[in-house]
């Protein structure tokens, strides 16, 4: 029922405070280049698009700046456990430290600063520099870009489980494979016919959900040629692992020629498919698996 | 003190098995499941949109049902409504003395529930830590080799249904339940009988989502989002079903833990000398009794979608899929919390009794915990950053998700304090306790990329917050749920765990969840989408490195077992009573715990935490108080 027999140990002095700032302060200043300069042009999704090039900042930033952080937490926690490891077999109790209200002010409104001015750089980049950073923004965006009836409109259907995409600027052809033009603002109205998928179109920095009953709009301006991996991001049923492609960004003549021979050879099919919309309400149907 | 032992004639040993028990329980309730299967059998005739599909969920569910009514009623939950309203006196306790049968039945006993739990919990999470073997089997080869993708996607959903229905009371129920009234001063929980039914609410729950292996499976992962959770075959009515109940333990765990805590605290325990796993099982608590019951409201609505034919979330007949998710997230968010705050109320709680000194900045401590259980209830439509809600709420939901790392951040500055000067002694527990802050370092910040618009868009969906949400969950939760075996298992059960057993688990378990989980961001960055059964190629190297690692990472739980085994049945060396020379109230009493805890109600008179403060009282008067003359 006793608490067995306790002392109080005496302080010890080495500047423990001293030699911890000087080892977080050196792999700090070995990490934060590192990330910038080395890892940060290989963090995802790369330049493709502006959009893109504004969430790879966004990454690379914030790995730089959560390094010191975790450098600082995990060098006070290493060095404690080291310096102040007690091996005796006599439990000796230590100094009754409960707290110092300087300290603990200073790291609440250090905290507070970063936390603050992390959502106001995420709110700005969201907003004001890159109309949505590729997010599906729903049917009535609010970062919209400034000449937007500029933009080349697709529309992506998710179905279980493969995408297509109609064009309403080349008479709504619907097609199963995706080219897009270099250089052009790019629409992309994403919709369902059957259960919630998530377009991801990863080198493009776009992921937008696709709701069947919903017009979900994201906004890219392409930078860049090249290749781009499309999944689907929401699990939308048996093959949702399946649900990918590999679409391209092209010359914009070569986009018009692609297009416009998509056309012929979607011309036979085109009067089977319902007329475009902005959605599609299929009819109910349970038990697809 | 009051022994409840009757004289009773001997009996053969099968007679014990006749009675309000487990068996009983579990022939009534097959029983019930055949009767409702029929009942809804009956209900289907003449509905064509029953008819018309091969599988009938009105009798699936008519089964769970009277099933689950089977299994009360023989387990003795009605016999006190029954007796009442027969105007026979009927018995408030339950079975609280008695041998091992008390462990099989209904009890009333708290310190009984809490080893049912520990037990009972355990069973199911290590089901649903096979499924994740069977997954990572799988995820060897990029395309599917091990098992069809419908049966990947049941082990996927099964593993995750499991983890998150039986983790989400991993702390309070075996600790909350077992340690509370102890550390409070208390003899009781507030509602016994409730507390009962909380923990014998979950094995049903266990059963019945098993269940779903044999109606097709379930299609839809933990989260059984809408148009597919209604589209998908009958074992989405085991789903909804099991998680309903698993709902309804957890509210009523909260209430019955709100309740206690803020009624029946001894004299003298202020709300400053409150131990802070008390004010994490607190916070937690107001999470469970708020955010649950739209869990089950949400579920029930998806259950009628299915079953009678309403389209709350059917786009087509004018519902919305949104509904759904806003209310699951509405629930899923403080969920996540329900899962954190034990573990940050447990870890501050080994600290200081292994660094030897005061938690330093309880108030600040406290502070956090409540700071994240308001915030908690603000946050949830981060899950929904792409699904096309109004956009225009979306920096309002990045700003307070990243509010809520705050609040988050004081339990760091709280461990970092209490563990400088400290005599720190690298007991298992303590090993634990360490590693939670590594881990949830990792988590923690790996989800202020989540928060951020621009970064969720590369990440929402995911391997990254697959990555992430493990290292939360398992790395916070699971760790800190061992921390509190290791600490408390000596004093529930009378015997030392095994110590060098218990260093091998730690190490295993800690380097090989890290090598399991940490590469999965990358896998994430590198546009692994979450819940595939296959990937790209080029992945593969990465996928066999992480398999190999959770293959380790599950032997190691094989270890605890081994432990657990050998130190309850082989070993059984007696613990102490206070083999960690802890202030705590818990600490106090004899082990094994008496009947009624405390001989009469103790008188606190200083807080637990006060290591090295000279002259500080011992914890709590236990024994008779010598009343003081008058004018003193």
């Amino acid at each position: 029922m006793t608490i067995p027999h306790t002392e109080v140990g005496p302080a010890r002095v080495p500047r423990h405070w001293l030699r911890m700032v000087v080892i977080w302060a050196v792999l700090s200043a070995v990490a934060i280049p590192l990330i910038v300069l080395v890892l940060g042009p290989h963090l995802p999704p790369g330049r493709m698009t502006s959009e893109a090039g504004s969430q790879r900042d966004a990454n690379t930033l914030m790995t730089a700046l959560l390094a010191p952080i975790v450098v600082s937490v995990l060098v006070f926690f290493l060095y404690s456990i080291v310096a102040f490891r007690e091996r005796g077999a006599a439990i000796v109790d230590g100094p009754p430290l409960r707290g110092h209200v300087p300290m603990q002010t200073a790291w609440v409104l250090f905290t507070s600063v970063i936390v603050v001015a992390l959502a106001a750089w995420g709110s700005y980049t969201l907003i004001v520099s890159s109309h949505g950073a590729g997010g599906g923004q729903g049917p009535d965006p609010v970062a919209v870009p400034s000449h937007r009836s500029q933009d080349l409109v697709v529309q992506v259907i998710g179905q279980q489980w493969n995408w297509t995409y109609r064009f309403p600027a080349y008479q709504d052809v619907e097609t199963d494979h995706l080219e897009l033009p270099n250089h052009s603002p790019i629409e992309f109205h994403v919709t369902s016919l059957d259960v919630t998928h998530s377009f991801w179109a990863y080198q493009l920095g776009v992921k937008a959900d696709a709701v069947p009953g919903v017009d979900n709009v994201a906004f890219v301006h392409t930078r860049d040629d090249g290749n781009f991996n499309i999944r689907c991001a929401e699990l939308c049923g048996l093959w949702h692992g399946h649900m990918f492609q590999t679409g391209n960004v092209v010359t914009p003549v070569a986009f018009k020629s692609w297009i416009s021979s998509e056309q012929k050879a979607e011309a036979p099919n085109l009067r089977y498919l319902p007329p475009f919309g902005r959605t599609y309400f299929p009819a109910p149907f349970r038990r697809a698996g | 003190m009051t022994t409840y032992a009757a004289e009773r004639p001997l009996l053969p040993a099968w007679r014990g098995l006749i009675g309000f028990n487990m068996f009983t329980a579990l022939a009534l309730g097959a029983g019930g499941w055949f009767l409702g299967a029929w009942i809804g059998g009956q209900i289907a005739v003449g509905n064509d949109y029953l008819i018309a599909t091969d599988q009938n969920d009105v009798g699936i569910l008519m089964g769970y049902l009277f099933g689950l009514i089977g299994w009360l009623g023989g387990l003795g939950f009605f016999n006190y409504p029954v007796s009442r309203l027969l105007g026979r006196p009927a018995t408030v306790r339950e079975k609280e003395s008695g041998g091992a049968a008390r462990y099989f039945t209904l009890c009333t006993d708290h310190k009984v529930v809490g080893i049912q739990y520990f037990f009972g919990v355990g069973i199911f999470f290590f089901i649903g830590g096979l499924n994740a073997m069977l997954m990572r089997t799988e995820l060897l080869r990029p395309v599917e080799r091990a098992w069809p993708a419908g049966q990947y996607l049941s082990l996927m959903s099964l593993h995750g249904t499991m983890m998150i229905m039986m983790t989400s009371a991993f702390i309070l129920g075996p600790f909350g339940n077992y340690f509370v009234p102890l550390m409070i001063g208390a003899r009781r929980m507030a509602f016994p009988r409730i507390e009962a039914l909380t923990f014998w609410l979950v094995p049903p729950a266990g059963l019945i989502l098993l269940s779903a292996i044999a109606f097709g499976g379930i299609p839809t992962g933990w989260t059984g989002y809408a148009p597919l959770g209604t589209e998908g075959r009958s074992g989405m009515d085991a789903y909804i079903f099991a998680f309903m109940l698993i709902g309804l333990s957890l509210t009523l765990t909260g209430i019955n833990l709100l309740t206690t805590i803020l009624t029946m605290r001894a004299p003298g325990l202020t709300w400053t000398r409150l131990p802070i796993f008390v004010w994490g099982v607190l916070s937690t608590s107001i999470l469970m009794a708020l955010a649950a019951p739209v869990l089950i409201a949400a579920l029930l609505m998806e259950l009628m979608d299915r079953a009678a034919n309403t389209s709350f979330y059917l786009t087509s007949s004018g519902g919305s899929p949104y509904l759904y998710e806003n209310l699951f997230w509405f629930f899923g968010h403080p969920e996540v919390y329900i899962l954190a705050l034990p573990g940050f109320g447990i870890v501050l709680e080994i600290l200081p009794v292994f660094a030897r000194k005061p938690l330093w900045g309880y108030k600040l401590a406290v502070a956090g915990m409540l700071g994240v259980t308001f915030l908690s209830f603000m946050v949830w439509q981060h899950h929904l950053f792409v699904s096309g809600m109004n956009s225009g709420l979306r920096p309002f939901y990045m700003l307070t998700t990243e509010l809520i790392s705050i609040p988050t951040g004081f339990i760091f500055l709280n461990a970092m304090g209490t563990l400088w000067h400290g005599r720190i002694r690298f007991t298992v527990p303590m090993l634990f306790a360490l590693a939670f802050f590594f881990n949830f370092l990792i988590g923690g910040l790996s989800g202020i990329f989540l928060s951020d618009v621009p970064s969720d868009v590369t990440t929402h969906g995911s391997y990254f917050v697959m990555a992430h949400f493990h290292y939360t969950i398992m790395g916070g939760l699971v760790f800190a749920f061992f921390a509190a075996v290791y600490y408390w298992l000596p004093k529930m059960t009378g015997v030392v765990l095994n110590e060098r057993l218990g260093k091998i688990h730690f190490w295993l378990m800690f380097v090989f969840f890290n090598l399991t989980f940490f590469p999965l961001f990358a896998a994430g960055f590198l546009d692994m989408p979450r819940r595939v059964s296959t990937y790209a190629p080029s992945l593969q190297t990465l996928n066999d490195f992480v398999s190999a690692s959770a293959f380790v990472l599950g032997s190691s739980m094989l270890i605890f077992i081994a432990n657990l085994i050998y130190s309850l049945v082989f070993a059984r060396i007696p613990a102490a009573e206070n083999p960690w020379a802890s202030r705590g109230l818990e600490w106090q009493v004899p082990t094994p715990v008496p009947l009624e805890n405390f001989e009469r109600i103790p008188i606190v008179n200083s807080g637990p935490y006060e290591y090295g403060v000279e002259g500080a009282p011992p914890t709590a008067t236990l024994g008779p108080v010598a009343v003081p003359a008058a004018g003193s």
